[in-house]
């Protein structure tokens, strides 16, 4: 006769509370939704160019003119900067090791590619919007 | 079969995550940018529109687009099941389904930009 085998209980809804990593993983991951909202955000600005109107557009651009939309991409940028860019960045090494010879590359050169490359885009994205 | 679905799916979350992950932060600056009242050149009327009318801009906007809404809903699938939400199969029809609409309103649009 056996007995049945102790199950510790999970709770299926708040799991990622009992320990900061589960925490951190969860605020990434939850990092999704901003990157929706934005693809969605610039496919309205796509169909309003589409429209060919130039006041159509420019009552776009004045509609979010305003302190509310101020404060949702300033809070938007910082989450998704230090739960997405800079974690997926640090992430690289693991995802990507990179085999030089007989050893590998040390991770932290990766890492350091991985800020260089998202400088110069981050830069040709601004140069091609006229920001520089 | 079910290999090769998964190995589309993960490819497309891969892609994507790379491209979010350097371009969105400079996006949303972008964005915070116009909501400041400084509209930088390139996003007015005229140099926008010509720049989603030529065929550089199209290509750089439908791949940005696309792989970001293919990422961002796999990461919705398995942001569901993490919260509790056990019902995958719907979870997934419905976050591709949303993804694939997507994809296809910015095929159109792109194609109406002339």
């Amino acid at each position: 006769m056996s007995r049945n085998p102790y199950v510790r209980p999970v709770s299926k809804t708040t799991w990622y509370m009992r320990n900061g990593r589960y925490r951190k993983y969860m605020l990434r991951e939850v990092t999704c939704l901003l990157v929706g909202f934005y693809s969605f955000f610039t496919i309205c600005a796509l169909a309003i160019l589409a429209g060919g109107s130039a006041e159509a557009w420019n009552s776009f651009l004045a509609s979010q003119q305003n302190g509310f939309w101020i404060g949702f991409h300033a809070i938007a940028l910082i989450f998704f900067l230090v739960y997405m860019t800079f974690d997926w960045f640090k992430l690289a090494p693991k995802a990507l090791p990179l085999q030089l010879g007989e050893q590998k590359a040390p991770e932290i050169y990766i890492v350091v590619v991985h800020y260089v490359a998202w400088i110069v885009v981050s830069a040709i994205v601004f140069w091609l919007a006229g920001v520089i | 079969m079910a290999i090769a679905k998964k190995s589309v799916v993960w490819g497309l979350f891969a892609a994507g995550g790379t491209v979010t992950a350097f371009l969105f932060p400079a996006l949303i600056a972008l964005f915070l940018l116009v909501a400041t009242g400084n509209v930088p050149d390139g996003l007015q009327f005229e140099t926008f529109h010509a720049f989603a009318a030529g065929w550089f801009g199209k290509i750089v906007l439908f791949f940005v687009i696309s792989f970001s809404l293919w990422h961002a809903s796999h990461r919705l699938r398995v942001v569901f099941h993490d919260f509790g939400v056990r019902q995958d199969k719907f979870i997934a029809r419905a976050v591709y389904l949303v993804a694939a609409i997507g994809t296809v309103l910015t095929a159109y649009y792109l194609y109406a930009i002339r």
